[in-house]
């Protein structure tokens, strides 16, 4: 029997898209709004689903309480109430749109011992939500 | 192949507890949830159903038909019930999402005749599911 199990956190932080690749003229032009210097902040949802056989003795994939604790460490206190592009060194130098935020939440989360991390997924907004296994070719980053 | 969803929400009262573990081995693995009095939820259920549509009526199943079945076999076994002691499926395991998601697709994948069962999801609340994709888990 196939079972995943999901869970859902939150965190607030604030972020420019901006890409040192372009010229500001193009970074304007990409990025419109989210371009502004200043900055602007999200309240972003995770989903975290993992797989594995369900232990019959407890009749879980994994220990929540685990997990909580290691998103906990991993994500949210790194990434809560932060400037993404100044405070976590991955997006010092890369752009942090949604679709990397969701791939560097992944290769964190990867190395979770209780169970398969099989996909982030990851709302900006109640309208915009990206997904990722850990299968895209990661030199296109 | 088109999938089509259908949602139900049922309540009811469950307990963690493994015989085979001590006192506070249940308290460690199981908090809040080894309660002996149990506690309950407002379970919410994702059926997916896939399949091609019959050109005749435009369906993949009749929504009448899942419906009836869903609530033959889920809400008039589950809804408003202690899920340990009076649904006898769950007998013997302990009543996590995960084994109750599980329960649940053996219940349905053999009732739905039009289309195949693709996936059962189960909402413990708002910041838990389990999906369940049966024994081949192909999707």
């Amino acid at each position: 029997m196939r079972v995943e199990l999901t869970r859902r956190y939150s965190f607030a932080a604030s972020h420019r898209l901006h890409s040192l690749q372009l010229s500001d003229e193009e970074n304007l032009r990409i990025y419109g709004k989210c371009n502004n210097p200043y900055g602007h902040g999200h309240n972003y949802f995770i989903e975290v689903t993992l797989s594995g056989p369900v232990e019959p003795s407890t009749g879980m994939i994994a220990d929540l309480g685990e997990l909580d604790q290691f998103v906990a460490r991993e994500v949210i206190e790194p990434f809560d109430h932060t400037y993404l592009n100044k405070d976590v060194p991955a997006f010092r130098e890369r752009v942090p749109t949604t679709e990397n935020l969701c791939i560097e939440i992944f290769d964190r989360l990867k190395a979770f011992p209780g169970a398969r991390l099989v996909r982030i997924r990851l709302e900006e907004t109640g309208r915009n939500s990206f997904e990722y296994t850990g299968q895209s070719d990661r030199s296109l980053r | 192949m088109v999938y089509l969803t259908r949602k139900i929400e049922f309540s009811a009262a469950h307990l963690y507890h493994n015989p085979a573990f001590s006192p506070e081995e249940n308290r460690r693995i199981f908090g809040k949830c080894n309660n002996p009095n149990g506690h309950g939820h407002n379970y919410v259920l994702e059926v997916t159903v896939g399949g091609e549509t019959d050109p005749a009526t435009g369906m993949v199943i009749d929504l009448n038909e899942l419906k009836q079945i869903m609530e033959d076999e889920v809400m008039r076994r589950m809804d408003h019930r202690f899920l340990n002691y009076e649904v006898p499926e769950l007998a013997g395991q302990i009543p996590t999402c995960e084994n109750i998601a599980a329960v649940i697709w053996r219940l349905l994948e053999p009732k739905i005749h039009h289309g195949k069962l693709a996936r059962v999801r189960l909402w413990e609340n708002p910041e838990l599911y389990v999906d369940c994709y049966g024994e081949d888990g192909a999707r």
